[in-house]
This record gives C-alpha cells, sequence and structure tokens, in this order.
C-alpha cells in the first residue's frame, strides 16, 4: 500500500537519520539530483574525501551557502545529513524560515543494527557500531521535540523498511499560486463596504451581474475575471451585501480576493477574539448584526478563507493588499502576510502623526506585476512596475479597477464620503518623485542585459563609468531622454575602382539576409536631432513626469541638450508643434506625444567650432602648402626634369584639397533665425501606445511627409527609393541616383529594410547600412584618400565591430521605448538608454 | 611641410655643398612617415633657394596604430601639410651632416655667417603673432609674417593658425636651421603624435649654447614635452561629438584654468590694510566644513563630488575621523585623488580613506551610515531641474545626521571687478545663488525632511554682499530611531 507523504512545491526537506539509514537511497528515489545537497558530497568537494569527518564545518558553509542560493532563488531543496541533533536541525529550520519557504522533516528511524550491517559493506563507512548507536540515541532523543517545538511545518517518521519503501511524495502547489489563472483580469480596489459603486463599476466593466434571492451570480461575456485587492469590509454602508457578493463569485470561480487588514481584524472580532474596536469596525459589526447570525458565521468561515497574497499568469502578476516585496513573491510566511497586510513603516511621524509609510515600491524592481491597495492616494500610478488602485472610494474618492494585460485603469466616484480621512487624500507626490530618482546599482559595473531583440547584450565596467560622467555631468534630464539611436554601419567595402563605399554592397548585403525589398533614402548631412514634441507642457508633464515646464526637447545622439538657448529649442518645437498641428497628425496617431528622430541642417550650426578648429584649417593648410609646393617644383622642373613627375603629383593633391574643401562647404551657412534651419524628420519613431520601429518606412515616410508639407520653409522631406533587390534594373536605377545626388554634394544614402526590425539568418539584420558619397568621404578620409596607393590601404577596413554594436544598440533603444510605451519604470527605459551611451565609448574606428 | 632657404652669398650655389645636395637633381630620402625631397627652383650664382618638401603620408601613420581607436581627428588633420615637428626631424634626417657642424672640405663655409633668408609655409601658431616674434626676435631675425584665412567662402569664421613665415638673418646657415628645428614643434604645440622620447631628447640637444638665455625658455622646454593622450581618458572623448577634440593635456588645461580663474577672481578681493592677509578663499572653506565636523563630532564622513580630495586632504590626518569617504562622477578626479591621499598608507589611528564613483542624481546605497556628508561647491555644478534628485539622494535617502553644503554667494559677485555681472564664476556653474536664493531652497528641505538648518558665509564679509561663500548646515533633529518596523503599529487605514 502506498503511503503518500505530501510536501509543499517549495520547501526545504530536511532527512533525518542515522548513519545507513538508507537517506541518500531515499533522496535519489524520490528527488531531482540536483535538489539532493548531501553532507558527505560537500565533505568531498572540500576536502577530496567524503568521509573527512575534520572538515565538517567547511562542508557545512558550502551547503548552507548552496542551500540558501536554492531558495532564495525557489528551488525546493532536500538535505542529506544526518541531522540527528536538534541543533543541526535548528539551523537548517532558520535556513527557511529566512527565507520564507516551509521546512519539512522526513525521518528515517530505522533499527540501529540494520544501518550498522548496511554500513560494514561499504568500505568507505568503516567505523564501530558506537556510532551508529549514538546516531540512534541522539534520534530517538529528540524525536519528541521535532515533533513539537522545533518549527518544522510537518514531520513524516517513517519506521521501518516496508514504509520507507511504500512512500510516494506528492508535491502540492502553495495556496497563494494562481499560476496557472492566466486572465484577463479586473482587480478592483479597497472596496470597504461601498456595495453600490462596486457594482456601477462592474457593470461598467461589462460584467453581467444577476441576483436570485440572496445569490449573486457574477459573469463576463469575455470571461474575464475579477481580483479583489482586500480590505472588502468596514467604514462603508453595506459590507455585509459586500461579503455575500463576493463570496459567491469566488465560490462561483469567477473571483478571487486576498487578505486585507480591516478583512483580518473583522474576521478576529468575529471569532470572539479580542480588538480594539476603531477605523470602522463598529459599523461592520453592527451590519453583520442584522444579517443575522448564520450570515455572521458565514461571514466569519469566508474570511478565514482568504490568504495574505496570490500569484497569478505564471508569475507575471501578484496581487496583496498593502504591497510586496519581491523575496516575499510566492512564499509564505507570517513576516509575508504582515508585510501584504500593513506594509512596512520607517518609524518616523508625519505631521498629522501618522505613520510614515517605508516606500518599497521604489525599490521593487522584479518583473512580476504588483497590484496593491491599502493607502488611498487620489490618482492610481506606476511606480517600477507596482500600482496603487485604492482611490479611498469609501472617503469619497473613487472605486478603481485595472484591467490586465491590459494596463488600463476604470474608476466611478464615490456616491458619498462614508468616512472622514484622517488626512487629504495623499496626491501621488511620493510617487511620482519616485519617477526622477533612479539607482546607481541598476547602472554601474558590468551589466548583462538581455532585450526583446537580442540576449545578453554585455556593458562592461569602464564603459559604464564613463557613461555615468557623461550622463550626469552632460546629459538632459533623464525622464525625458527615454532614447538614444544606435550608431551605424557603413557597406562593406567596395572593390570597385576609385571608390571605398558603393550601394551595390548595401544590396548584396541584404539580399544575403534574405531582405526582399529595401528603402533607399537620402542621408542628410547636418546634425543628428531627437526631439520629443508633446501636444503641450500640461501633456509634457502628464506623459513624461518631467517638472521643467517644457512641452518637448531637442538632444543629440548622447543625450546633450543640442541648444544651449532654451528659448531657441522651445521656439523649435512650438515650430514644429504648429506642423503636427496642422497636419492633425495629434488626432490620426492618437497620442499627445511623439520622438522624432531627425537630421537638423546645416551642419554648421551644431559643428561650428569642428568646422573652425578641423575642417576648415586642414584646407587652408592643404592649399598653402600644395600650392606653394606645385609653384616651385613647376620652376626647379624647368632646369632639373625629374621634378616634373612629383610636380604633377603635387598639381593633383591641389587639385583633391578643392574638392575636400567643397565638400563641406557644401554643409554650411550661416543661421540666425529659424528660418534659416531645415529640419529633415526621417522616423516617427514612439508616439503614444505604439513604437513604430516594427512599423513599415513607408508608413513613417507617408505621414512624415504630410508633416513637412505644413511647414516647407523650415521641414525637408526626406526623398527615398523603394527598390525590390530581385530587380537589377531598379538596383541599377538606386545606384545611378545616387551617384548623382552624391555628385551634386549630396551626403549618401541609408538603405534599410522596407520593414524596418528584420530578423535574418543570423539574428538581427542591421537597421540601415550607410552608403556615403566619394566627395563625402573625403571628409571623413582626408583630401587625398581617392588616391589609389590610399584606397587600397583604406580598403582594408573591419566592420565586423562596428556591425555587432550597430545591431546591440539598436536592441537597446528598441527596449528603451519599448517600455516607455508600455509605461515601464524609469529605471528600465535608463538602464538601456545608459548602456547604448556605455557602448559608444567602446574604441571603434570613427570613421566608419 | 615645406621651407625653403634662400641665400644672396655669392656664389650662392655653394648652399649645395652646405646641405650636400646637388642643386642639379631632385634628392629624395624615405623617412618612417613619409618621403622627404630636396630640389632648387632657382640656382644661380646670384641668388640660390633649396627646398625641403616633406611628402607626408597619412594614411601610412594611421595604419601603424592598428587596434587602437582614436578620435576622428588623429585621421584627418592638418600633419600632413604644416610645418610640423615631422619637419624637425626631416631637417635633422636630411640635413644631418651640417647640423653635426663638421665639414671635411668647407668648415669655414659652414661656421661663415651668410645673408639668409627662409620661408616656412603653413606654420601653426595657435598662440598667435606675439609668440612668433617673442621668439625670433630675441634671435635677431628680421621676421615677416602672412596670415591666412580660414575660409575664403565664410569670412565671419575669421583667421586661420597658419603663418607663412619669412625669417632674414646673417648667420651661419647651421645656426638657422638648429633654430628652425627646435621652435618649429614649440609653435605648433601640438602633442608629438609619431614622435618618440629620444626625438624630444634631440631637440633639446640642440638648443645647447642658446636656449639658457632665451627670454621664452620655459615655454619652450614646456611645449616640447607634451605628452600623448592617456587611454583612459580615450573613452570619454569618443562621447564628445560635434566638438573639436583637444588632447588630454589641453583638457586639463581648460579645467585647470577655469578653476584657476575661479581661484584667481577671489584672490581679487579686496583685503583689509590693518590684519594680514587672510587664507584663500578655499582654504577658509575647507576650514569652515572642518570646524562643523569637529563641533558635531563626526566620525565617518562623505564629501560628495571631492573631485582631487582637497578636503579629504584636510582631514586625512585628522584622528577624530574613524572613516573619510569620497565619491565624485569624473574618473580622472578619482584617480588624482587616490595618488594624493594614497589611502594604502594611512597609518593605525588615522582614518580609513574610501574612493569611488557615483553620481549626485542617482540614489546609492553606499551614501547611507555616515555621520555627516558634505557638499562643496557641488550643487552649482548640477543642472538647477536635478537638485530635486539632489536633495531626495542626500536628504530622503542617506539621510545622515549632519549635512554641510557649499556655494557661491550671488550676491558678492558685483564685489569682484574683474568678472562681468552677467557671467558666472565657472564655466562649469549651472546656477549661481544669491543668500536669499540659498535659503529658499534649503529651509522647506529641512522642513520636510526633519532637519534644522543655519546659515554661515565664508571668507571675510562684505557689509551688505556677505561673505563670498556661503555654507548651510543641516542638522538632523529625529534622529533616533529610523528602523523599519512591520505590523499593524503601522497602520491607520
Amino acid at each position: 500500500m502506498e503511503k503518500i507523504i505530501k510536501i509543499p512545491e517549495l520547501s526545504l526537506v530536511v532527512l533525518v537519520g542515522a548513519s545507513g539509514s538508507g537517506k541518500s537511497s531515499f533522496a535519489r528515489k524520490h528527488f531531482k539530483e540536483t535538489e539532493i545537497l548531501s553532507s558527505d558530497y560537500c565533505r568531498g568537494l572540500v576536502s577530496d574525501d567524503e568521509t573527512n569527518q575534520a572538515c565538517t564545518k567547511d562542508a557545512f558553509d558550502v551547503l548552507n551557502y548552496i542551500a540558501a542560493t536554492r531558495l532564495r532563488l525557489g528551488k525546493l531543496t532536500v538535505i542529506d545529513a544526518t541531522s540527528v541533533k536538534p541543533e543541526d536541525r535548528q539551523r537548517l529550520v532558520k535556513l527557511a524560515r529566512d527565507h520564507y519557504v516551509l521546512p519539512v522533516a522526513i525521518v528515517l528511524d530505522v533499527p540501529w543494527q540494520l544501518c550498522h550491517e548496511r554500513n560494514s559493506q561499504r568500505s568507505d563507512r568503516q567505523f564501530g557500531p558506537h556510532v551508529v548507536m549514538n546516531h540512534s540515541k541522539a534520534l530517538r532523543k529528540g524525536l519528541g521535540s521535532l515533533r513539537k517545538s522545533e518549527g518544522f511545518t510537518n514531520v513524516h517518521i517513517l519506521r521501518t523498511m516496508d514504509e520507507i519503501e511504500a512512500v510516494k511524495i506528492e508535491r502540492q502547489i502553495l495556496w497563494n499560486n494562481k499560476k496557472h489563472e492566466q486572465g484577463p483580469f479586473d482587480i478592483l480596489g479597497d472596496v470597504h463596504g461601498c456595495f453600490e459603486e462596486t457594482q456601477t463599476l462592474l457593470k461598467k466593466l461589462g460584467y453581467e451581474i444577476t441576483k436570485t434571492e440572496d445569490r449573486y451570480a457574477v459573469r463576463h461575456p469575455q470571461g474575464r475575471k475579477l481580483i479583489f485587492v482586500g480590505d472588502l469590509v468596514d467604514r462603508g454602508p453595506k459590507t455585509p451585501e459586500v461579503i455575500r457578493f463576493v463570496k459567491q463569485a469566488i465560490e462561483d470561480g469567477q473571483a478571487f480576493s486576498v487578505l486585507g487588514n480591516h478583512d483580518d481584524k473583522l474576521k478576529r472580532a468575529l471569532m470572539g477574539r479580542k480588538v480594539k474596536i476603531a477605523h470602522g469596525l463598529q459599523e461592520s459589526l453592527d451590519q453583520l448584526d442584522q444579517s443575522g447570525e448564520a450570515f455572521k458565521e458565514e461571514a466569519k468561515d469566508f474570511l478565514g478563507t482568504l490568504i495574505s497574497h496570490y500569484v497569478f499568469d505564471h508569475g507575471k502578476l501578484a496581487v496583496a493588499h498593502a504591497g510586496l516585496k519581491e523575496k516575499y513573491i510566492g512564499r509564505g510566511a507570517p513576516r509575508i502576510k504582515q508585510f501584504c497586510m500593513y506594509g512596512e513603516t520607517t518609524g518616523e511621524s508625519d505631521e498629522f502623526g501618522l505613520p510614515v509609510r517605508y516606500p518599497w515600491a521604489e525599490d521593487y524592481r522584479g518583473e512580476t506585476m504588483i497590484v496593491y491597495g491599502h493607502t488611498p492616494v487620489s490618482e492610481a500610478e506606476w511606480v517600477n512596475n507596482t500600482i496603487n488602485i485604492d482611490t479611498g472610494c469609501v472617503f469619497g474618492g473613487k472605486l478603481t479597477a485595472l484591467r490586465y494585460p491590459e494596463k488600463e485603469l476604470v474608476s466611478v466616484p464615490a456616491q458619498k464620503a462614508y468616512a472622514d480621512s484622517i488626512k487629504p487624500l495623499e496626491t501621488p507626490k511620493t510617487q511620482r518623485s519616485a519617477y526622477d530618482l533612479l539607482d546607481i546599482a541598476d547602472v554601474i559595473g558590468k551589466r548583462i542585459i538581455n532585450t526583446h531583440l537580442r540576449k545578453n547584450i554585455t556593458i562592461r565596467e569602464e564603459n559604464a563609468a564613463a557613461a555615468l560622467e557623461v550622463m550626469s555631468r552632460f546629459a538632459i534630464d533623464p525622464r525625458w531622454l527615454i532614447y538614444v539611436p544606435p550608431t551605424m554601419s557603413p557597406t562593406e567595402t567596395t572593390e570597385k575602382e576609385g571608390f571605398l563605399e558603393h550601394p551595390e554592397e548595401a544590396f548584396h548585403y541584404f539580399r544575403q539576409e534574405g531582405v526582399k525589398t529595401v528603402i533607399c533614402e537620402e542621408k542628410h548631412m547636418g546634425s543628428r536631432v531627437l526631439i520629443i514634441v508633446c501636444k503641450g507642457a500640461e501633456a509634457a508633464k502628464k506623459r513624461f513626469h518631467v517638472t521643467d515646464g517644457r512641452s518637448g526637447v531637442c538632444y543629440t545622439r548622447t543625450g546633450r541638450p543640442f541648444f544651449t538657448d532654451a528659448l531657441l529649442e522651445q521656439g523649435f518645437i512650438a515650430r514644429l508643434q504648429q506642423a503636427i498641428e496642422k497636419a492633425a497628425l495629434w488626432e490620426k496617431l492618437e497620442s499627445d506625444w511623439l520622438l522624432l528622430d531627425c537630421e537638423l541642417m546645416p551642419w554648421s550650426a551644431k559643428a561650428q567650432s569642428l568646422l573652425q578648429q578641423q575642417y576648415a584649417p586642414v584646407a587652408t593648410a592643404a592649399e598653402i602648402s600644395l600650392a606653394a609646393a606645385s609653384t616651385l617644383l613647376a620652376q626647379a622642373a624647368k632646369q632639373v626634369p625629374e621634378t616634373a613627375a612629383l610636380q604633377e603629383d603635387f598639381k593633383h593633391r591641389q587639385d583633391l584639397a578643392q574638392r575636400y574643401r567643397k565638400a563641406y562647404q557644401h554643409y554650411c551657412w550661416p543661421v540666425e533665425a529659424l528660418d534659416d534651419y531645415a529640419l529633415a524628420p526621417f522616423h516617427i519613431l514612439a508616439h503614444e501606445n505604439s513604437l513604430n520601429m516594427e512599423k513599415s518606412h513607408l508608413w513613417h515616410m507617408e505621414i512624415l511627409d504630410q508633416l513637412c508639407e505644413q511647414d516647407t520653409a523650415f521641414l525637408r522631406k526626406t526623398t527615398s527609393k523603394i527598390v525590390t533587390l530581385a530587380d537589377e534594373a531598379a538596383c541599377a536605377e538606386a545606384v545611378h541616383w545616387w551617384a548623382h545626388s552624391t555628385a551634386e554634394g549630396g551626403e549618401g544614402m541609408v538603405v534599410k529594410p522596407l520593414d524596418f526590425t528584420v530578423f535574418g539568418k543570423k539574428g538581427l539584420v542591421q537597421p540601415g547600412v550607410k552608403c556615403r558619397g566619394l566627395e563625402y568621404l573625403r571628409i571623413i578620409y582626408g583630401p587625398d584618400y581617392t588616391r589609389a596607393k590610399n584606397l587600397d590601404r583604406l580598403r582594408k577596413r573591419g566592420l565586423g565591430k562596428k556591425r555587432s554594436l550597430a545591431v546591440r544598440e539598436y536592441a537597446l533603444g528598441y527596449e528603451a521605448l519599448k517600455h516607455f510605451v508600455a509605461r515601464a519604470p524609469l529605471h528600465k527605459i535608463h538602464e538601456c538608454v545608459f548602456a547604448i551611451l556605455a557602448l559608444e565609448s567602446e574604441a571603434v574606428d570613427p570613421r566608419l | 611641410m615645406l621651407l625653403t632657404l634662400t641665400t644672396t652669398y655669392v656664389p650662392a650655389t655653394d648652399i649645395g655643398f652646405l646641405l650636400h645636395k646637388n642643386p642639379g637633381a631632385l634628392h629624395s630620402k624615405t623617412l618612417p612617415f613619409g618621403v622627404a625631397h630636396v630640389f632648387y627652383p632657382e640656382a644661380t650664382e646670384e641668388k640660390c633657394t633649396a627646398a625641403l618638401l616633406l611628402d607626408i603620408d597619412p594614411v601610412g601613420l594611421v595604419r601603424k596604430d592598428k587596434g587602437a581607436a582614436f578620435p576622428l581627428e588623429h585621421y584627418v588633420n592638418d600633419r600632413p601639410y604644416v610645418a610640423s615637428s615631422f619637419l624637425s626631424v626631416a631637417i635633422n634626417r636630411v640635413f644631418g651632416t651640417l647640423l653635426s657642424g663638421k665639414s671635411k672640405q668647407r668648415q669655414d663655409l659652414v661656421d661663415k655667417a651668410l645673408p639668409l633668408e627662409a620661408v616656412i609655409y603653413a606654420l601653426p601658431c595657435q598662440a598667435g603673432e606675439a609668440l612668433l616674434q617673442d621668439l625670433f626676435v630675441p634671435l635677431g631675425y628680421d621676421i615677416t609674417l602672412c596670415r591666412s584665412a580660414l575660409d575664403a567662402a565664410f569670412p565671419e569664421w575669421g583667421q586661420s593658425p597658419y603663418y607663412t613665415v619669412t625669417l632674414r638673418k646673417n648667420c651661419p646657415l647651421r645656426e638657422l636651421l638648429i633654430h628652425l628645428y627646435v621652435l618649429m614643434p614649440v609653435l605648433d604645440n601640438k602633442k608629438h603624435y609619431f614622435i618618440g622620447d629620444a626625438e624630444v631628447e634631440k631637440l633639446l640637444h640642440y638648443g645647447e649654447g642658446w636656449l639658457k638665455d632665451h627670454p621664452k625658455k620655459e615655454a619652450i622646454a614646456y611645449r616640447s614635452f607634451r605628452n600623448l593622450r592617456s587611454f583612459s581618458r580615450m573613452a570619454l572623448d569618443r562621447l564628445q561629438e560635434e566638438e573639436p577634440l583637444e588632447d588630454q593635456a589641453q583638457q586639463e588645461e581648460a579645467e585647470h584654468h577655469a578653476n584657476a580663474q575661479e581661484e584667481a577672481l577671489e584672490q581679487t578681493l579686496p583685503q583689509t590694510l590693518l590684519a594680514p592677509p587672510p587664507p584663500s578663499l578655499n582654504a577658509q572653506r575647507y576650514q569652515s566644513v572642518l570646524a562643523v565636523l569637529k563641533d558635531h563630532q563626526s566620525r565617518t564622513v562623505l564629501d560628495l563630488g571631492c573631485g582631487e580630495g582637497k578636503l579629504l586632504r584636510l582631514l586625512q590626518k585628522e584622528k577624530q575621523f574613524a572613516k573619510i569617504a569620497g565619491c565624485d562622477v569624473a574618473m580622472g578626479s578619482l584617480a588624482i585623488a587616490q595618488d594624493r591621499l594614497k589611502p594604502e598608507q594611512q597609518s593605525r589611528g588615522q582614518p580609513e580613506i574610501l574612493l569611488f564613483q557615483s553620481s549626485l542624481t542617482y540614489r546609492d546605497a553606499r551614501f547611507a551610515g555616515y555621520d555627516a556628508i558634505s557638499l562643496i561647491e557641488v550643487i552649482e555644478h548640477v543642472d538647477e531641474a536635478r537638485l530635486g534628485a539632489l536633495e531626495r539622494v542626500v536628504f530622503e535617502h542617506a539621510k545622515p545626521p549632519l549635512v554641510i553644503v557649499t556655494t557661491p554667494n550671488k550676491d558678492y559677485n558685483s564685489v569682484f571687478e574683474t568678472l562681468p555681472a552677467v557671467q558666472f564664476r565657472h564655466a562649469d556653474h549651472r546656477f549661481e545663488w544669491t543668500r536669499a536664493d540659498f535659503q529658499n531652497w534649503a529651509h522647506p528641505i529641512a522642513a520636510e525632511r526633519g532637519y534644522e538648518v543655519t546659515f554661515h558665509p565664508i571668507g571675510t564679509e562684505h557689509e551688505t554682499h556677505g561673505g563670498a561663500s556661503q555654507m548651510a548646515v543641516f542638522v538632523k533633529t529625529d534622529c533616533e530611531n529610523t528602523d523599519i518596523k512591520t505590523g499593524e503599529d503601522g497602520k491607520n487605514y
């Protein structure tokens, strides 16, 4: 006959028994090899000898460390050591409690003679019978306390070989584990007896509610289920009705509820415990008195079934009344229950004499969304993937529901204030300010970041240090800095005579990656600028949580303010707002903000000092020296003919220097007023509820063309060509277009997969490859780069690192915006943006 | 890269003997960085001109530094076209025999003063005409300068740093060449990208006999010893954009310049005639902070924005302190602080020293647990919009019993006669506050975070404008119980 032993799915299983009692065989039979930690094995690990008793302390240090790590990570662990002495077990119980897992003891209490016989058959256990006898004696002596007072959740004692043979272990899921329930859900804030508001809200959410006699039936046509964050009772007018409704819904499998502190206290009052009657408890008791003794009993039993937190949807969602720390999720312990019901306080008091709550949510970094209530706030607001949805209905606020997974908030106002709050409802000031405070631990040191597009992006410590300096000293407010653009690789180096880069190479690359259609976009030569435009300052404040009163920002590719003059910046933003307004984009995109990726011309506006201190001087120096050399060589050639060849050479270089000068002059003109600038937007990277890096470039071009038409003096369209890569004629035409526009002074073009984010054979495909013009490259490679002897050597350039950086940075930028659009906590966005800056400080040939 | 030497000594073609280059031929010599050509545009008895043309191979130069990625400036720059240290090296390699001063056949000619004219094309001199004059006039040259515009299409861009320099003097050709050899790199004042230490030593060797008497000898020596940019600096440099890169020396110089300007400004303070001159404002500032720390018997101190560790050096030997820590965002400053403080050499009884990188606008668990935190002339380097974050980092999260903040007093700016009214004292200041501004910032923080704040002037007080700097001392009023509690006693709803 089977003997079933039930153990919680997350527990610390302590096997207790003398040497030779069969613990190891038992463990191997019932548990995974990796779940078992044996003291003998640890002795072997530290001393190469499993029987070495001299290293027992060290062996147990190792064992404890591994056990602690496993428990922290939520893994069931089995301890295979004799554990016959109470003090040995005490340590293990504490270990389990420290990690909020349940300790379970399984005792193998077999006769010592049997143990001794088994040991004597083993070459490594040649010790006298007294050892086993002592074990056995110690075990027997401690059995009483083991059962009663050592703190094990369950103790299973097996006395005979038959009994041991018959054991079958069943792992039981924890009460709080509702991981298989995937929703969709509607999660309701503290109800506090506000029955009418609950009904109104549920109807608004689309629930169908029927009542026959005193039975409620609730269902949602789309199969949605309800979750209550607790505090169903007290203060409000209809506590019994709320209990009746929620109880029925739970029994019908339509709802879940966690236990709030008020629910708990009412339960204890109903059980006849001595509790302080305050905070609306009296109202509940009075109301229940009128509902009859039978219902009172029902209510008591119902409240007794509520537990303090649930985990849903494979760990993606957890609900608790007052909140939940990451390390508590899915575990059970008195301390966790206390936290779930009350949260923590700092020990300080505020000006109303109320305890100051410890802002646990600011520290929260978990992947599990935490929904809670308990502290009434005027507006529900996200803090680090957590949200408090108690909007103080009973105090005259409103009753709020969070739709999951939509993350949509739905609320109905309270019909009246049923109770007075000691202090006004907290505006989420403390919560919002959590938004402006990042933690250094989220950015420094070596980091490995996983993104949706690419796993395991490593950021080296020294690069993070450089990024921290730039971020702190020069970058714009991190609340604005939701994205920085990735670097872009040039085409593979062409072997075509006279060229370093050529469109054919770009087409070849994308063809190889399986891309069918690309877009060739004109590459403007100015300065990269990222612009966030909001409909107004109020919209900016609401969406970006900024407090600077601006309605947008312009920043550079490394996150610095683009303009030193704030007025000029706001002029830019205003001009763009007008164009967006005229093009009716706010309405079309259903958004009151946009993130635009643009190039701002002229180059000289931003790069004035670079031009004056590097590009122009090189041209000047070249002109002076080459002209003089050419003249002097010509004079010498009259007498010494062999000088003539050298003179030809210098004459040619003089010409190249002039072309170099012309190359940069195309990108320079003086600017005084806004009209002197030309802004060319080429991506709408994101807007409300929409990350646009998955959308076809045609979508971007179409909307941006509409935008540019509104203000042709200021906005410049980006010309482009769609090329089907299988179509040779189309490719040739694109090459011609490139050659023509670059001969006219254009920088070149960018070739991108039409569908923006594309995966190929080796993962993420380059989101764009730049193909720069022959003359433009003179600025990059020097006036003489086109001379054959130079070009041959310059062709030996390696693109590997640049391309790898480009996709890693792209994946991080995509991730940052995905987080922002999903209203993820700021630190998640910032971590990605910071990582891009860190990668940008890696050493790579800047000419690429 | 181009230099001509002309003489009107008769027979002028004798210059060919001196240079060991026959005027009737083209002479080419391959050097590590290119090819040096010597030829004669004019060679008559009356007048003979030798030209040294250095054809630098920029691609070849760069290719030698495989693996390292330098800023773009490293690849496209004026080096191939200007008279720089390369030209100096070429002079040494091509006219080495003359420079040695020994000649078997024509020693008389070597030592003879000849009427000479040298033209140096595109000689870069950022420092301007004055330096050119100062270097060559004391050596007896008649100098003519022609400066080129940066870009004829953009006259508003102004002048280029390049001069075509004509020097005239009656002297031995060797002397002229040595002067050019030593002084061209000095004028250029760029680091010697591709030249090893050996070359620098040679420069000094050729200075013998005239350099020590030159009125500008310090400038010459200083400018001859510029170092390569350190690699640690490079990662940071790559995050510069659309700004010309300066080498480390220049950057440090700029930073020091800004700091020095501030200090110099502070030293223009009117001093009372009666008292002996007071210690510098900076010293007064640190003394004031130390006095407050002593008053409060702080045992552990964290200096946020410690820079190069000036305050920590003052605290370093004080036995009152068990631990002094410094934190800055600039790795470069921390490295200097590390060098100066030498934490590993603290002896028993002296405070433990800890230095680490962090930022004032990020919450940092390492800031917690100190008796005191100081922010000495730091907040004005943080954007005003980010002060909210700094405030929370210090007063909400670290919340030590004592916080000391100093910042310049804007009221006092009018006392500095040399400071224009609209200008800040330091180029990196994001704001400067009057005493009222400072108090308006500090009072609400103190009220909200449970501190009492007092204000103190630093530096000799002006009767209406106060001290040059100002200090706020925040003392926590309720620091007895900050343990976190869980449970029913914490409830109210």
